[in-house]
Formats: C-alpha cells, structure tokens, sequence
C-alpha cells in the first residue's frame, strides 16, 4: 500500500480502545450531563413502576390531577428518601443523627474508591481489568486468613492483613498481565476466568472442612477478631479508617500516574505502545506491572469490604458487586485520581440512599439503574461517534477501511 | 470498460495526498501505477473504490461521471479490487467468501450451490484449479489471491484493481500472477497495477503513469530502462545543497556482518547484509522502498530479532540487545513513522522529550519526575530546536509535520551519542525544516557520532552522505562516494551492480 491515509491509520488500536479513551479524554461537563440525565430518566422510572401512580393513571382522563400528583408524589418521596439515606438525614433529631448519613455514605464508598483507583490504573495502561471480582475475593480471603488466623496486636493487624489481600490481589491481576504480555491473551477474558476461578477457590475453601470454613452451619468464615477490625475514626458512626485509607492511596495513585517515572511509561505505553517501545520501554513488563498494581489495589478494596464494611463472618457475597460497580466509578471519574475519588463519593451515596428508598417502600433497583445508565450516557457519546464515524470535530469520517 | 479520473484531489489536513492527478486506463490495457510509498497511489484507488471521496475532481466510465459513495456503489459500476490485505474470512470456505456481501438466495435460504458453480465456471475460463469448498485458510497465498480475483470477477468487474499485489508473493506465484493479469487484459478487462518494483512493471504493464508527492510526474513505456523509472520514481533534481566539510572518518563503530532477517511470513527481506559506519561519517542507505531498509533500522534498535548474522557497536554485541540497552548504548534513532513509532500525539512536547529516559537520567530521582529540570531543558530544546509552539506544554499532536520530527531530532540528539540512525528523517516534513533538521544532522557528524541516514529520497542521501551505500534485496549491491552520480545510483536501485 503506497499511502497509508491518516484516517485509515487511525484504525490501529482496537475499537474497544478507542472508545475507552473518548470516555477518558472526555471533559467533566460530559459526567456531570450524564448523571443528570440518568436521575431524569431514573425519575420516569419511579413515576412508571409507583403503584399509586399506576392506580391513579386507570382514570386519567377523568381526573387527570391525580395522575400528576402520584407521579409527583412517587418520585418526591423516592428521591426524599434517597437524601435522607445518602446526604443528610433531616427527620433525625440531632445533627448528629442527620450526618450520619453523609458519614455512612463515605463509608460505603470506601471499597468503591480504592477498588476503582486499581481499574482506572489499567485503564490509563491501555488495559481492562474486568477481574475487580476475582481480585476482590482474593483480597477478603488472604486478608480475613491473616485476621482471623494470626495472632497481632490493634492496628498492627489490619494494616497485615491490607498488605497480605493486597499481594493476593496483585498476584491474581499479575497472571492475567502475563498472560496478556507474553502470550496476548486478552486481559479482558483472562479476568472474567480468574473471576470464576477466585469465586470457585472460596467456595471451596468455605466447604465444612475447608481451610476458611467458619464454626456456624453457613458457608462463612470465622467472625474476624476485635483487634483485626479496621478501627472506627468516630465513635458512634460507622466511617473507619479505611476511608483515610482510601484518601491516601488516592494521593498515592495521582503521584504515581502523574509524577512518577513508572507512571509515565504506563501511561506511554497506554497512549501508543509501538513509539514506547521504541523509546526503550518493556512493554510487557508495564502491563504485568499494570495489572499487579491493579489488582494489589482491588484486593485491599476486598480486605477493606471484608475487615471494615461487613467486620462479621462473610461468605463468597463478601464483594458486594463493588468489583463491577468500580469499572463504571472508574470510568465517571475519567480514570484521574481525584475524579475516581469524587465518582466513588458520588456512587457510595448512591449505595446508602438506596437503602433508606427500599426502606422507604421504594424499590432500590431504580438506584441501580440510574448507575447503569450513567454508564450508557457517558459511552454513548463516543460510542455513537465511532459507529456512525463522526471524527471529534463533527464531521462525518471519510473511509472505514 | 474505460476508466477515467479527472483531476482528483484529496487533503487529509494539511497533507496533499493526491494532486490534480488524471489517468486513464483503456479496457484491455494493463496501466501500472507506479511511485514511491507514501506518494498517493493507495489514496487514489481508495478515491476510484469509493473508500474514500475526493475533495476534487472526477471518476468516469465509458465517459459516464460516477458518483461513488462507497465500495458498493464502485463494485455495482463494475470495479473491482483485489487488495494488498486480502479481504477474505479465513474459516470460510471459497464459496462463501465469494456470497460475502453479495450472497445468493432461494427464498430466504442461502444458494451456496450456485456460489459454488460460480467459482467452478470463473476457475474453469481461466485455468485456475481451486476447490469452492476449500476453507480460505487453508490455502497457499497465491491461490488465495486468486479468490480474490474470482470475487471481483464474480461480480462482473471489467475495470480491476491490483493494489500492491506481489508484495506477499513468492516469485513463482508472482509470475503465474502476471500471466493471469495478461489474461485478463486479453479478455478485454482494463487493469491497474499498483506497485513500486520496477522490474514488474517493465515485464507486464502496457503503459507506466509514475506519480510523486501526489502528482502525475511523467507516463513511461515498458520499454523504459530500469534507471530512468527510478529517476522519475524518486524526483527530478532538486537544489538540497547543505553545506559541509568533507568527513574525517574515525574509528569503526558500527559494523553489521552478514545480516538476515524474515519477515513474519518468513520471507527474508534481509538477506546477507554487511556494512561499516566509521565515527564522524555519514552513510546513506539508497534504495527503493521495501528493500529491507525498514527492518534493517529496527534489528539495529533491537525491535527485530535478526535469524542471523552480528551487530557491534564499537565491539560490543547489540545483535539482540533490548531497544533499551541498545539506547543506553549511545544510539539515537528517528524512526521513520513518526507518528506511529516516534511520538506520543496525546503528550506534550516536555513529555514526548523525555519518553527514551523515563526509566532514569536525569528527569528522573527517586522513582518520580523532576519536573522543574525537565520543564527547564524542555524550554531550551524547544528554542535550540526551533520547534514553533505556543509553549513546550503543547500537545505533539498538535504541532505540524515538521516541527513534530524536530521534537523527535531533538530529543534524540540531546543524549550523548556514538550512533545516529535517522530513517527517512525528513518524510512529510516542509522545506525549511528540512534544511534545519540536515544540519543538524551534520553537525552531529561533525561531533565524532557515526550517522547511518535511510532514506528513499535520493537528493536527501546524496545531500547528506559521505558515503552511500545501495540496497536492493535486503543486500548492498555496492558502495559508492557521496558525489556518485544519480543515474549510476538510479541503476544501482535497481539491482545492476556497477563499478565505481
């Protein structure tokens, strides 16, 4: 081929990538519109599903005032206990008692943050870590082994059994990044099968008999020691020190992807592997390192849901869907350390205001579709961009080769 | 059918891909298409394949303007191509490769027996043997090639394209191909032939357009020797005079003995290649492109791994070293795809200067970034460099052809070397830059540094180099002086070996 068009050329990394990296390069009005979006349409949703509004909409035509005021009714009253559950509780008595929604928030989006800060790191490597799951099991198993099977004093304990879930973590994604460095297996259906793999390695280990099996008649663990437990910061309230946790393994994560060297290679190879190669860099040694990193980061997600959310006997439901809900924190915090921690923020709320709706008498499934839509408007876009060839710029791509 | 392109014109940004260019093919005429990579003969088959739409200009059939909003519309009006990438499923079978996109039906059952005839009909008129319910896959590439052609032919084409077609091709296969397009033209079809080996051309093409830089340079007969199609290939004389002193070679320093390299389909394209390039000389590698000069740049660096042979640097072994440690070594490398091997275009210019010393060097303490150092140098590469940007936090991608290849010159040029290996150092690259980006090239000669420049632009070699040597079939058919004159050179590129 004498002339390679530039367009043409352009076609070189996978689709999938380049639409990722639309997502990632887009700029935060695109997050923001898409969450918008996402309760509006979330508040149909209510309006649609509500029992008094279907009641009132059986006579619509004749007093059509009562179909409005349900619908008005359903969805003030869903969302009302939605900011009672997540923000700030104002029926409680005392400030105290209203925080302590926000505080419960935070605390749900512990695991969501670091797990998230791990995923994003691949992203930003050109890799999908699809094995939050996986590395997430892993992360609780080692970690709830060294809580309940050693021995250590306060704070020493907890801060083991991170740096212990954290190496099984990071053992699970390094296979898959070997895999995919030395032999190209794409790291997306390796993850998927270390998901199975880590989900089945529990299952077993929690069999009576098995070597995590707990003394009750449930597949659980034994219920983890006081001194393993991550520590309560206040008194009264549910937030640990997981949370500071999760601030400094953002600011660790920003260092590292913007300031260090190692960084800059991941992102390098990320943004264009044949030009990192050729400037020396070992590719395959970044993904492997990408993804050791990765899953180090969703296996302290694991311990933290394991030794600071559930701090009871848990079983094979320990990742509590985290493992797939950072995917999408990841992608609405554009995979920047800060955006991840403000998405987590965001979807932690989210995850405590569903409980005060479904308390409320409103289904909290409605929370997890206004989630899966904040992913379908934030893809969207470019996703719609690529199929229909419409370059950045709006116009209509010339060739598709 | 006659074919015929009126002043097509297509611009990708500010690149001129195709320039005004007519050409007219007569049906039973064989038409090559001759130039360089990168002159525009893909993009002008895109353009008549309705792949891509000229910014200006026209196609016509029979005299009839055509308006071709993709491939099925060109493949209705009766062009067909077979690609230099072939377009076929592997685990499909001859048959169903040839239903794709245009399969016949009984009702709403699939007719794969009439597919089936149709390849046993097209084979049988031109002495192909090819089993219709053979996977794909299966197949030696020549044949599938063939199915290819079938394809075209199955859907009536009566002007054909062949983009590139021997470049996969054993040299059996490519001569029973050119039997088959003498066929073909015989049976009225009117062909394009598409390629950049000269000795093709001469043997089986009725007429030769050669185009340059996007524009019809000149139209030549068969009967034109070797060296003038290479003459008109690489460009009349242009005045790219750069001012130096004669070399004062030194010390060897690199020395490649008897290099061969395969290709991923294991053909060799470098094939018992030895050379010297002493301290303090230019040597440049003339030749046509696709004569191994590509993977030659890359078993340097370390990105190919040659089948054999050896690569010293001053004595030291880098024959399979790591780019990394062949870098550390003292080799500076511009690659000949900027864009694709040399640059990050999302990073800024600081970034994309620093890319071949993130692992340590001075940018880097404690496993973190000195940003402020880097900041600093950054500023003054950019200034020595003459790199026009608002400011070094600029993306690369954003800059122009030619100041991005200084950003890469620079950032190769600001390490201490022993080895400079510039490929095609100046490809796409405006007249000012490249005058800029000789001299610098000079005068890291003028330092004491080995410079191996390729390049397929002849005037850029004998500009640059003390010492040019030939290569042709991943070998050097011969070292001449700097001076040698470019119809000696023209006949070398085109494998005659000749007394200097």
């Amino acid at each position: 081929m004498s002339v390679v068009p530039p367009v043409i050329e352009a076609a070189r990394p996978s689709a999938a990538n380049r639409i990722l990296q639309r997502i990632l390069t887009g700029n935060w009005l695109v997050g923001i519109v898409a969450v918008l979006l996402s309760i509006l349409v979330g508040s149909i949703l209510i309006a649609i599903t509500d029992p008094g509004v279907q009641a009132a909409s059986a006579y619509f035509f004749s007093r059509p005032g009562d179909t409005i005021a349900a619908i008005w009714e359903a969805i003030a009253g869903a969302y009302a206990a939605f900011f009672r559950g997540g923000i700030y509780d104002y029926r409680a008595d005392d400030f105290a008692g209203g925080i302590d929604s926000l505080v419960e928030s935070l605390h749900r989006s512990t695991p969501l943050i670091i797990a998230a800060l791990g995923i994003g790191l691949t992203f930003r490597a050109g890799l999908f870590n699809i094995g939050g799951r996986g590395q997430i099991l892993f992360g609780a198993a080692f970690g709830g082994w060294i809580a309940f099977g050693t021995d250590l004093p306060f704070v020493i304990h907890p801060i083991v059994a991170v740096l212990v879930g954290a190496l099984a973590g990071a053992f699970l994604g390094a296979v898959a990044g070997a895999l995919k460095a030395f032999t190209g297996a794409h790291e997306v259906i390796v993850t998927i099968m270390l998901n199975f793999i880590a989900l089945n390695l529990l299952t077993w280990a929690l069999n009576p008999g098995g070597p995590l099996r707990g003394p009750g008649s449930s597949p659980l663990t034994p219920p983890p020691p006081e001194s393993s437990l991550f520590p309560i910061l206040v008194p009264g309230f549910s937030l640990t020190a997981g949370f500071l946790l999760a601030i400094v393994l953002t600011v660790g994560v920003w260092w590292l992807l913007e300031r260090s060297s190692l960084g800059f290679r991941l992102r390098a190879v990320g943004e264009n592997p044949a030009a990192a190669r050729t400037a020396g860099i070992d590719t395959k040694w970044i993904t492997i390192t990408a993804m050791a990193l990765s899953g180090a980061l969703v296996g302290i997600a694991g311990v933290e849901l394991a030794l600071g959310e559930t701090r009871r006997p848990f079983g094979i439901a320990v990742d509590n869907g985290v493992g797939f809900e950072a995917i999408t924190v990841a992608l609405l915090g554009r995979s920047r350390a800060w955006g991840m921690l403000a998405a987590g923020i965001l979807f932690g709320v989210f995850r405590a205001g569903a409980v005060q709706m479904r308390i409320a008498g409103y289904s909290e499934d409605i929370v997890t579709v206004v989630q899966a839509l904040i992913v379908l408007f934030l893809a969207a876009p470019p996703l719609i961009r690529e199929l229909w060839g419409v370059r950045p710029d709006g116009r209509r791509k010339a060739a598709k080769a | 059918m006659r074919l015929e392109l009126r002043g097509i014109t297509k611009t990708f940004g500010t690149l001129v891909a195709n320039d005004g260019i007519d050409l007219v093919v007569e049906p039973g005429e064989i038409h090559a298409l001759l130039g360089e990579n990168g002159a525009g003969k893909s993009t002008l088959m895109n353009v008549l394949y309705g792949l891509l739409q000229a910014d200006r200009g026209e196609i016509l059939l029979d005299g009839e303007i055509q308006r071709f909003r993709g491939p099925g519309d060109a493949m209705r009006a009766g062009i067909g191509m077979v690609h230099q990438h072939f377009m076929l499923i592997p685990v499909f079978t001859v048959a169903e490769n040839l239903m794709l996109g245009n399969e016949p039906t009984k009702g709403p059952v699939l007719d794969l027996a009439a597919a089936r005839r149709r390849v046993v009909e097209i084979s049988a008129r031109f002495g192909f043997e090819i089993d219709p319910d053979a996977k794909v896959e299966d197949l030696p590439v020549g044949v599938q090639q063939r199915v290819e052609i079938i394809k075209a032919l199955s859907r009536d084409a009566k002007v054909l394209v062949f983009d590139e077609p021997t470049a996969v091709l054993t040299p059996q296969e490519t001569d029973e191909l050119m039997a088959i397009m003498r066929q073909l033209r015989d049976a009225g079809t009117a062909i394009v032939f598409i390629t950049h080996k000269l000795r093709e051309v001469r043997e089986v093409a009725d007429r030769i357009t050669v185009i340059r830089l996007g524009k019809v340079v000149g139209e030549a007969s068969p009967t034109a020797t070797n060296a003038e199609l290479a003459t008109l290939m690489v460009g009349r004389e242009v005045d790219l005079v750069v001012d130096k002193d004669p070399a004062s070679p030194g010390a060897s320093t690199l020395v490649i003995e008897d290099l061969r390299i395969a290709d991923p389909l294991g053909h060799l394209v470098v094939n018992g290649l030895s050379l010297e390039v002493r301290a303090g000389e230019i040597v440049g590698i003339a030749g046509v492109q696709g004569n191994g000069q590509t993977e030659l740049a890359e078993a340097i660096l370390g990105l190919v791994k040659p089948m054999s042979g050896t690569i010293t640097l001053e004595g030291d072994d880098i024959t399979r070293a790591s780019p990394r440690r062949v870098l550390d070594a003292g080799v500076g490398f511009i690659p000949e795809d900027r864009s694709e091997d040399g640059l990050i275009k999302s990073f800024t210019i600081t970034e994309n200067l620093m890319l071949d010393r993130s692992h340590g060097g001075p940018f880097v303490r404690a496993g973190g970034i000195r940003r402020a150092e880097l900041a600093r140098f950054a500023a003054e590469k950019v200034a020595e460099f003459d790199v026009r940007t608002p400011s070094a936090e600029e993306q690369v991608g954003r800059l122009s052809g030619g100041n991005q290849q200084k950003v890469v010159v620079a950032r190769e040029l600001s390490r201490p070397l022993r080895l400079l290996v510039a490929s095609q150092p100046t490809r796409g690259v405006d007249v000012g830059s490249i005058e800029f980006i000789h001299k610098q090239i000079v005068a890291t000669r003028d330092q004491g540094v080995a410079v191996l420049v390729i390049s397929t632009e002849l005037e850029e070699i004998q500009a640059l180099a003390d010492r040019i040597a030939v290569m042709y079939h991943g070998r050097i058919v011969g070292i001449v002086p700097g001076d040698t004159p470019r119809e000696t050179l023209g006949l070398m590129m085109a494998g005659e070996r000749v007394a200097a």
